[in-house]
């Protein structure tokens, strides 16, 4: 016994050896990314495949924290590039286009015929007429619902925003909140926030919000916070959300003391590994507020890049395109319940990611990435900040408005 | 025989100046490494705080400007008036540190148990002190917001409040440095001369006169190197802040160090010129403080001799 336990080691060691000294005849290539655990799974399967079609490329995939990614790419892009780093479309990528740190993949998009079968998103990953990363995934936002507790009240799923709203009456006589949400990480408000500018005054207005060409202060962003205001002023939102992270609120709808939730659809592994079942939560768009509003939506887009200091170009490239590729997108988003982007793509049988794709394909206002996508960085900081204040305390409305413009005057100068 | 000789002109410059040079050869690492972690980015701080930079693309000359807008910003003031308040409530660990020595300092069976189990909250990493009493804190699970509940009805969930958040982070980051304070107290009441109390005693000094007039003189250096280490502490608070609240509900709770950090190096922020003025804020402000300290510490070395 002591003598198998003494060469399990050594045997161990030398089967490692084996398999690097078979690895030094392929190429690397280093990829970054920022994966929970279920698309985590998902993307290491992508890329057992990649590597069964391209027997010389070894992918190393090194994952990171979350939230903490969102700190390090700026240090390991300048210092230590990977070949290719995941990220995001929109405003979210311009400082790293801008400062030089992506590389224009504008070839791989003309190569592959990817302005065709990713031409949704062409718009967002395209800065000065060239593109600078390639999309994999996309997902609805809108309003995940507890059943049980809809039957409980006596409530039907509402169409109109003032439906919502006087079912929130019903939830609070029960003791449930209407509207939950964790907004310790920020971005959950902006997308309640989002859903109630979109709602009110559309999807172009959303634009030049976050494009800074409309002031904080004016009507338009006031009625959307009076819309908001009636769900704040009477209590209807968890009340401590300031200090609870998302995953907590979603904890608070899978015990049914909270019915309803404005989130993206990755929320919903966590709803079901928290024991909720197709019977049991419900999806419905976000419901309606000015009627001649065209219903835009919001669908965040992520994205893989080419840091400008990769040393592996050509792998990366090969990998990019592989990615964009049809039936990758199918398998992938069907592992992970999301979107595919690429439009040769089948979409999942998951009746939530059906829901989303009958969702985004028949949107006629728009679609937008995220508050936080959309907006520069920093505006989107201030932004979310004044979001959460309002939430805790509606009657400072006016100081952050305030607040905010004078920002906008200092962020687009 | 030339290179003996130059051998032998070295071998006694080396003799007559070995006494002054042995010293410098010995700091000269350290100095290096000083020089290049410490005073040069205490200066390249000064310097990019008066650019407009990203930290990746071109810098832009502003002058004063980052100042200037310091002084309007209402997340800077926050800030610095969160700052004082945790140096004023942190000073606290100094004397409930010093009665929990007093108390300690006896010889009860298994007191040194007793002793670690107070030191113990000083040995755990700031970041799991955080995480507990985030979990304390926390809305419908929290220990203490149950307490309250079931005493008042009604739940508060502190680090949701923008007026209690800060209160209840410096709580957190009060369990360790009391427990270090206490800990530098008990050595210094092991150094405490017998005879002098026992002295006091037969003149009829008791509790508190006894504790004022005899004690607390002969623990001086160790009040002093509490008070330094628990000044520096709160100025430096950063760790509980940023793992307790990330400076929120709305940036109630933020103190200079983490609005430097958000400023400049945190997921929205890209602005290390604005970063770097505000650690240059911080920097003169410890400066008030350690060069006090600096100033007494070389008065009384010199008052020694």
């Amino acid at each position: 016994m002591m003598q198998l336990t003494k060469s399990a080691p050594l045997a161990l060691a030398i089967a490692l050896l084996a398999t690097t000294s078979a690895m030094a005849q392929q190429r690397t290539l280093n990829y970054y990314a920022d994966y929970d655990p279920i698309p985590l799974a998902a993307m290491e399967a992508l890329i057992a495949d990649f590597e069964a079609e391209n027997p010389d490329i070894d992918v190393v995939l090194q994952n990171f924290d979350h939230e903490g990614y969102k700190t390090a790419i700026r240090n390991f892009l300048t210092t230590d590039a990977p070949d290719v780093a995941n990220w995001y479309a929109g405003n979210r990528m311009a400082p790293f286009v801008n400062s030089g740190q992506f590389m224009d993949v504008s070839d791989v998009w003309a190569d592959n015929g990817l302005a065709d079968s990713l031409g949704s998103a062409l718009a967002s990953m395209t800065i000065d007429g060239k593109q600078w990363g390639v999309p994999y995934t996309y997902y609805q936002w809108g309003i995940y619902y507890n059943k049980d507790v809809y039957a409980q009240v006596g409530a039907e799923v509402p169409t109109t925003y003032d439906e919502f709203v006087a079912n929130c009456a019903l939830f609070k006589a029960a003791g449930i909140d209407c509207l939950t949400t964790g907004t310790s990480a920020l971005w959950p408000g902006a997308g309640i926030f989002d859903y109630m500018n979109l709602r009110t005054n559309g999807y172009d207005f959303h634009m030049a919000l976050t494009n800074g060409e409309v002031e904080w202060t004016s009507q338009g962003v006031r009625d959307t916070f009076a819309q908001w205001a009636r769900l704040v002023e009477p209590g209807y939102i968890t009340a401590n959300h300031a200090a609870i992270d998302w995953q907590d609120a979603a904890a608070l709808m899978v015990q049914g003391k909270a019915a309803n939730y404005v989130m993206g659809n990755f929320a919903v592994g966590v709803l079901k590994e928290g024991g909720m079942t197709d019977d049991t939560l419900g999806f419905m768009p976000f419901p309606t507020i000015n009627p001649d509003v065209p219903r835009a939506e919001e669908a965040p887009t992520d994205t893989m890049h080419i840091p400008s200091g990769a040393t592996n170009v050509e792998d990366a490239k090969t990998f990019l395109a592989f990615v964009a590729r049809a039936d990758v997108q199918t398998k992938l988003n069907a592992a992970i319940g999301q979107l595919p982007m690429n439009a040769g793509s089948s979409v999942g049988d998951d009746p939530f990611i059906q829901a989303g794709f009958e969702l985004l394909s028949t949107t006629p206002g728009g679609i937008a990435q995220f508050f936080d996508r959309d907006a520069p960085a920093e505006m989107a900081k201030i932004g979310m900040e004044g979001f959460q204040e309002f939430m805790v305390i509606p009657g400072n409305l006016d100081d952050i408005l305030a607040r905010l413009e004078q920002a906008r005057q200092r962020i687009y100068q | 025989m030339a290179m003996t000789s130059t051998e032998l002109r070295s071998r006694s410059w080396w003799r007559s100046n070995q006494q002054w040079l042995t010293p410098w050869l010995f700091l000269t690492p350290g100095l290096i490494m000083f020089a290049l972690y410490v005073v040069w980015p205490i200066f390249e701080s000064f310097r990019i705080s008066f650019y407009n930079w990203d930290g990746l693309g071109e810098k832009r000359w502003l002058g004063w400007g980052n100042y200037v807008e310091l002084f309007g910003d209402r997340a800077f003031k926050t800030s610095l008036r969160n700052n004082v308040i945790w140096l004023l409530l942190y000073m606290l660990a100094v004397p409930i540190g010093l009665g929990l020595a007093i108390f300690l300092n006896q010889t009860v069976r298994g007191i040194r148990i007793y002793k670690s189990l107070f030191f113990f909250p000083f040995v755990i990493s700031q970041v799991v002190v955080g995480l507990m009493f985030s979990w304390f804190y926390a809305p419908n699970f929290g220990l203490l917001y149950n307490l309250i509940e079931w005493v008042t009805g009604k739940g508060i969930a502190i680090l949701a409040d923008p007026t209690l958040a800060t209160y209840g982070i410096i709580a957190a980051g009060l369990w360790p440095q009391i427990a270090y304070c206490m800990i530098l107290y008990l050595t210094g009441l092991n150094n405490v001369a017998p005879d002098q109390i026992e002295a006091a005693r037969l003149d009829g000094a008791k509790g508190l006169k006894m504790l004022w007039f005899v004690i607390l003189p002969q623990l001086r250096p160790a009040t002093f190197i509490a008070v330094v280490v628990t000044v520096i502490g709160a100025l430096r608070s950063f760790d509980l802040v940023s793992i307790m609240t990330n400076g929120g509900p709305f940036g109630s709770s933020r103190v200079l160090s983490y609005y430097m950090y958000e400023q400049a190096l945190s997921e929205y922020g890209y602005r290390m010129g604005y970063g770097a003025a505000i650690a240059v804020v911080l920097f003169l402000i410890m400066m008030v403080f350690i060069s006090g300290f600096i100033w007494k510490m070389m008065r009384d070395e010199r008052g020694d001799r």
